[in-house]
């Protein structure tokens, strides 16, 4: 088993027919089951065609109903990508991950704040990955995203982090070691986002594929501080945390828009302490660990 | 993206916010004009730089006759001027905004800012007014009240009410305060600000309310459909490498360190700067190429960090995905070659065709220093700066 997805899953594009949806879905095409997993693609002006055999549909609604996909992943450019989730929603899809970078965080306020309305009326909640991040993967099953699959190799340890590279670097490492992954997932580096740690950590807790976790977050915002208070009267799995941006300055933004130090509680030092507290095996040295978490299991 | 106090002035006053009267000047002689065309008996003297603290530092100061308008002008404009927000070696003052005097009974704290947690606007308002909120939120955060706005609805009246009700404005200029916080939150939204604050929000001894400064910062992500807020920047007021950096699209900020880093992602980057400093020396600066680190790209990376004089070498690490590291490697190679460089160069590369990338940078001639973990890369290159 695996968190949100596996090879059964089927996966609608939107943004399919941009340069970037047009690289990744061949990517992801070609990565394990991807090939019966990618089945529909959106764009109102192309509906009817196919691009790598994936047909082209105008809206979600209609590829939703036309394949049975639950999932969606978007590569939308910023100022449609909103849109593009709350389409998703709309079409009432289980999942929807947006890889889109750059949204404007006022339009990721509205969407997710519709979102929460629409559970709240009684409506089916669709779960947001993302924005801003690399997607997911169940190793030897599917990738929906921008990750690099071959690094990756099944197996029972779960990967949670705001930050691609970083991700790939926690799984390369665990690859070395002979740990393979039962999912990784990218929750993105945007300070308005869908799934955080605490909803990821959760869904690793209850898998029964996963025996232990490596979180990964960075300054700036509370998710990671959330996470490891529920997971110091929850999580049954050892956990190795890492938190990068010891050293990044106060005010600046580092790169992602959400890493951010705007007060003492979104410093890398005051996550680390409080995921130390919650029973967390933390390094400041992101090179051991795969290592550190080894020596737990 | 900042902008100075006179231009959050405009922008609220385009939203219905009264604020003093004042004109922004570049010169002395600017500045006595403004001052006779405002009239009055009093005028405030106020450097325009975009960090907080002015005052403390010198920056704002009282001016009874119009010698008195000339003479501040004059020590205030060109001025190095140092607040805790600016550094030692302080910002140079290139602006002044003149403005009319107030008569000030109570002065308050109002803003609006993001909430990540709840995925609202938080409206924030204080009695604590004029002072460095980040202190009145240590000391006393009991003095600081907070509502959450829902996008969807906007801030109620009632939401205000409770605001202004909270801080203690009096019952006469209740109508008053509720309209500013409205006409506030309304800014902060149609103007994709990422911050609003107005400290302080005045009441006048007439009971009128004003904002008598105020700070605005803008999501940059939202700048596109914004040009006249990007007409606002300011590029005195940056650091010119960012700048420089934007243009190639690479996310760059300098530190105090001495080991240049080169990083694909954000959290990658951080995590390499903090390598560093645990192996016993301090990065130079934060520098992401993002995903697409073409030739051109890391060349560019390189003139930028060379350009800071601390620099005694330079660490690069690179997790190849969709970028193959050969691709990144013949970059590396070309880059140390046109920028000539001189100081030593350690590449940590790991991902697609990590072979063949480390072959090619054995095979360049050059001096590179290969290792496989972000810990080796850091050892090696605070042993080669020592």
């Amino acid at each position: 088993m695996s968190i949100l997805i596996n090879k059964d899953t089927k996966v609608i594009t939107q943004g399919i027919t941009g340069k970037t949806g047009q690289f990744h879905t061949e990517k992801c095409q070609e990565y394990a089951n991807g090939k019966n997993c990618f089945v529909a693609g959106v764009n109102p002006k192309k509906a009817g065609e196919s691009i790598f055999n994936i047909p082209i549909y105008a809206s979600v609604k209609e590829a939703a109903a036309e394949t049975g996909a639950t999932v969606s992943v978007i590569y939308v450019p910023p100022a449609g990508a909103a849109a593009a989730i709350w389409e998703a929603c709309e079409a009432d899809l289980d999942l929807a991950i947006c890889i889109t970078e750059g949204i404007p965080v006022r339009d990721m306020l509205e969407v997710r704040n519709k979102m929460k309305q629409k559970v709240a009326k009684g409506g089916k909640e669709t779960l947001l990955l993302g924005p801003n991040c690399p997607g997911l993967i169940t190793p030897d099953e599917i990738k929906i995203g921008i990750m690099p699959g071959h690094i990756h190799r099944k197996g029972r340890i779960g990967v949670v982090s705001r930050s691609g590279t970083l991700t790939y670097e926690a799984v390369a490492q665990l690859t070395e070691i002979g740990l393979g992954q039962s999912s990784a997932v990218g929750i993105g580096g945007d300070p308005i986002n869908g799934l955080k740690h605490i909803d990821v950590m959760r869904m690793f807790n209850d898998d029964p594929d996963t025996d232990a976790v490596i979180m990964i977050g960075e300054i700036g915002g509370p998710d990671e501080a959330e996470a490891a208070l529920w997971c110091k009267d929850n999580m049954k799995k050892p956990v190795v945390g890492f938190i990068a941006g010891v050293t990044a300055p106060a005010g600046k933004r580092m790169g992602h828009a959400g890493a951010l130090i705007s007060g003492g509680a979104d410093t890398a030092d005051a996550k680390l302490a409080i995921m130390e507290e919650c029973g967390f095996k933390v390094t400041r040295n992101p090179s051991e660990m795969a290592k550190l978490l080894k020596a737990m299991l | 993206m900042k902008i100075h106090e006179y231009q959050a002035k405009e922008l609220l006053r385009k939203y219905g916010v009264v604020t003093p009267r004042g004109k922004a000047c570049f010169s002395v002689d600017e500045a006595v004009a403004a001052a006779e065309e405002l009239g009055g008996k009093i005028w405030v003297v106020k450097a325009q730089i975009h960090a907080g603290g002015r005052g403390k530092g010198g920056g704002v100061k009282l001016a009874r006759s119009m010698d008195e308008v000339r003479q501040l002008a004059g020590e205030i404009l060109g001025m190095q001027l140092v607040t805790h927000q600016t550094g030692p070696e302080g910002q140079k003052v290139r602006r002044l905004l003149i403005e009319e005097g107030a008569d000030i009974k109570k002065e308050y704290y109002v803003a609006a800012l993001t909430d990540r947690a709840t995925q609202k606007v938080a409206m924030m308002a204080s009695s604590e007014g004029g002072m460095d909120i980040e202190e009145v939120a240590h000391n006393t955060p009991e003095k600081i009240i907070k509502v959450f706005v829902d996008p969807l609805v906007g801030l109620t009246d009632a939401q205000a009410t409770e605001l202004a009700q909270g801080i203690g404005v009096p019952e006469g200029s209740m109508a008053q305060a509720v309209d500013t916080l409205k006409k506030l939150y309304t800014c902060y939204m149609e103007t994709d600000a990422s911050l609003a604050e107005i400290n302080p929000l005045i009441l006048e001894g007439n009971g009128n309310i004003k904002a008598l400064d105020a700070k605005f910062n803008f999501d940059s992500n939202a700048l596109y459909r914004h040009p006249e807020i990007v007409e606002y920047r300011d590029l005195d007021e940056e650091d010119a490498d960012e700048i420089e950096a934007s243009k190639f699209d690479l996310a760059y900020i300098s530190l105090d360190g001495n080991i240049g880093c080169l990083v694909n992602g954000a959290g990658l980057a951080m995590a390499t700067m903090d390598t560093i400093k645990l192996f016993g020396a301090e990065p130079a600066n934060f520098l992401d190429v993002g995903g697409g680190a073409t030739t051109e790209k890391v060349t560019e990376a390189f003139k930028i960090m060379l350009k800071n004089p601390k620099v005694k070498g330079i660490l690069v690490n690179i997790f190849g995905g969709i970028m193959r590291c050969d691709t990144i490697a013949t970059g590396v190679v070309a880059a140390a070659r046109e920028v000539h460089l001189s100081v030593p160069l350690v590449v940590r590369m790991k991902g697609t065709n990590e072979d063949l990338g480390k072959k090619i940078l054995a095979e360049s001639g050059l001096p590179i220093i290969s290792a496989d973990t972000m810990a080796e890369a850091a050892t090696k290159i605070v042993a080669a700066v020592q």
